[in-house]
């Protein structure tokens, strides 16, 4: 049964006299505890269905259904990370970790124990008192993975959330990700433009093309990658095969453009 | 021993610090003794009229004689209360109205050209009018102390706030954050430093707005000595109050910086 589903969606930003469409007739859906990604080159409004998606954004035409209901009533069942940590400076990383808690007013004990557990899960001890500042950007982007799980999100939306990080740092967080992903079960959609990442990280790659945005290509990934660590999925014999399918249509895409 | 060296290093390059702050003092009390002493020596041999710009030893001998009889500190006093109000009211009124333009964009796009007009506006031109709405007291004083700080601080707050990165209220949203919980938990926080930075400037523009109010109606304060000993010809009067202003004022900014240093040190 498909968890998120994706009707002709579009969508139009529109400036003083103009207009530029960012999606057009979008369409697809995830099953409860799949992980996709999307991939394809800036502009191609990617990042966008990750805001409609979230709620944040309205959409102009489509429909958007999280578990049978408009995206718009389901906003708590959404997690989303982004590009940044967008940690805030003046709190701890305690009152960081439960600013969604905050929000939602469910602050207790209960929910304090939680998040040290999931901050010790990621790696981090006895940083809930310290301030974002004195932790590394790796370390950060933890914290704000553990913030967006501690709401208990159904769906995880990924906008690119490595991409500000150094090459090592990636590579475990990655894996890190992934670990924690599968082990709660969860599903999630993952933005990027790293072929690689979209491969070691997601069972499904929906290729985009820009101008306007829409669905280019949907690529399957094999099932001996999908249960793999990221780390090793890129060694695996199989990855070569699937990453040069996956270039092949983005660079298809380009030339159409020129 | 290496360590040795690099303590020798260390204390070779504390000395060099310490007598480049020696040299700096050394100069700040020149000047000021400088300044004071050619006063003092154009003032005796008439190269400055003594009767216009008085001399520091009068000076000196009015202050000690108005401090031992208290009548200069009421005086004090009152101006330091009404530019303290005026102070703390212009800056309060200011952050305010900025939430309220923050809380509704259409609101602040009516006010825009309102809020340019009054800005560009010279404050101290309405000091007339205030005094006949208000009544001749205190109350016009601290307003002009205040509203001469309140559209500057609103401008500036307001862009602060606008300045956020949105990226903060955006993760708040994900989590169903209202418009009103974005500003606290955000928008209000991120712009503390903006908001701090506007304390000293309005200190100074407080001055300005209450010895101007003291000028046109006052019995009391700094600000009326001054009119006061224009108007009798008691110019040393004048010095006086001007180097007590200078002091109190010098004096009010640097704690205004020392609360903002721990403001930023506790805030972010």
């Amino acid at each position: 049964m498909s968890f998120l589903t994706l009707e002709n969606v579009s969508h139009h930003y529109f400036s003083k006299n103009d207009y530029t469409k960012a999606l057009q007739d979008i369409s697809f859906s995830v099953k409860e505890g799949e992980f996709i990604a999307l991939l394809g080159p800036s502009g191609c409004g990617k990042s966008t269905i990750l805001s409609i998606v979230s709620g944040i954004m309205k959409h102009t035409s489509g429909k958007v259904l999280l578990n049978n209901k408009p995206v718009e009533k389901s906003k708590r069942d959404i997690g989303y990370m982004l590009q940044q940590d967008y940690l805030f400076p003046w709190q701890t990383i305690l009152d960081n970790v439960l600013i969604g808690p905050t929000i939602q007013k469910n602050v207790d004990e209960e929910i304090k124990v939680e998040a040290k557990k999931l901050l010790n899960e990621v790696g981090l001890n006895d940083v809930e008192n310290q301030y974002p500042s004195s932790l590394s950007g790796g370390m950060r982007q933890r914290v704000a993975l553990v913030r967006t799980l501690i709401t208990k999100p159904k769906i995880l939306l990924l906008d690119e959330p490595f991409s500000a990080l150094d090459y090592q740092t990636k590579l475990m967080l990655e894996d890190l990700v992934f670990q924690l992903l599968h082990a709660y079960k969860k599903t999630a959609i993952l933005v990027t433009h790293d072929i690689g990442e979209a491969i070691a990280m997601s069972d499904r790659i929906i290729v985009m093309r820009a101008n306007p945005g829409t669905i280019a290509k949907t690529f399957e990934v094999p099932i001996e990658l999908r249960n793999e660590m990221p780390f090793l999925v890129r060694r695996h014999p199989k990855y070569q095969a699937i990453f040069d399918k996956v270039w092949e249509e983005l660079n298809k895409n380009e030339e159409q453009k020129a | 021993m290496l360590d040795k060296e690099d303590q020798q290093l260390l204390n070779m390059h504390m000395q060099k610090l310490k007598r480049e702050r020696k040299i700096v003092v050394i100069w700040q009390i020149f000047i000021l003794i400088g300044f004071f002493g050619l006063w003092e020596l154009a003032s005796r041999m008439n190269w400055l009229d003594p009767l216009i710009f008085s001399s520091p030893s009068r000076v000196y001998n009015l202050l000690l004689e108005k401090f031992s009889d208290g009548t200069i500190l009421t005086h004090t006093w009152v101006t330091l209360i009404e530019t303290l109000l005026g102070f703390i009211i212009g800056t309060l009124l200011g952050i305010i109205l900025a939430t309220l333009l923050w809380s509704s964009t259409r609101f602040s796009k009516i006010l825009d050209p309102y809020l340019v007009i009054l800005n560009a506006m010279p404050k101290v031109a309405l000091g007339p009018i205030i005094i006949v709405a208000l009544g001749p007291g205190y109350v016009s004083i601290i307003s002009m102390g205040a509203i001469i700080s309140v559209i500057i601080t609103t401008i500036v707050v307001y862009t602060g706030f606008r300045e956020v990165d949105p990226n903060y209220e955006k993760v708040l949203k994900s989590f169903g954050a209202t418009r009103w919980q974005c500003f606290k938990s955000a928008v209000f926080p991120a712009t503390l430093p903006v908001m701090i930075s506007t304390l000293k400037v309005n200190v100074g523009l407080s001055w300005v707005g209450v010895i101007v109010g003291e000028f046109l109606v006052s019995k009391v304060g700094l600000g009326y000595l001054i009119v006061y000993g224009f108007q009798v010809f008691d110019f040393t009067l004048v010095m006086a109050a001007l180097i007590l202003i200078a002091c109190i004022a010098a004096i009010m900014y640097k704690v205004v910086e020392k609360i903002e240093g721990w403001l930023i040190k506790h805030t972010t």
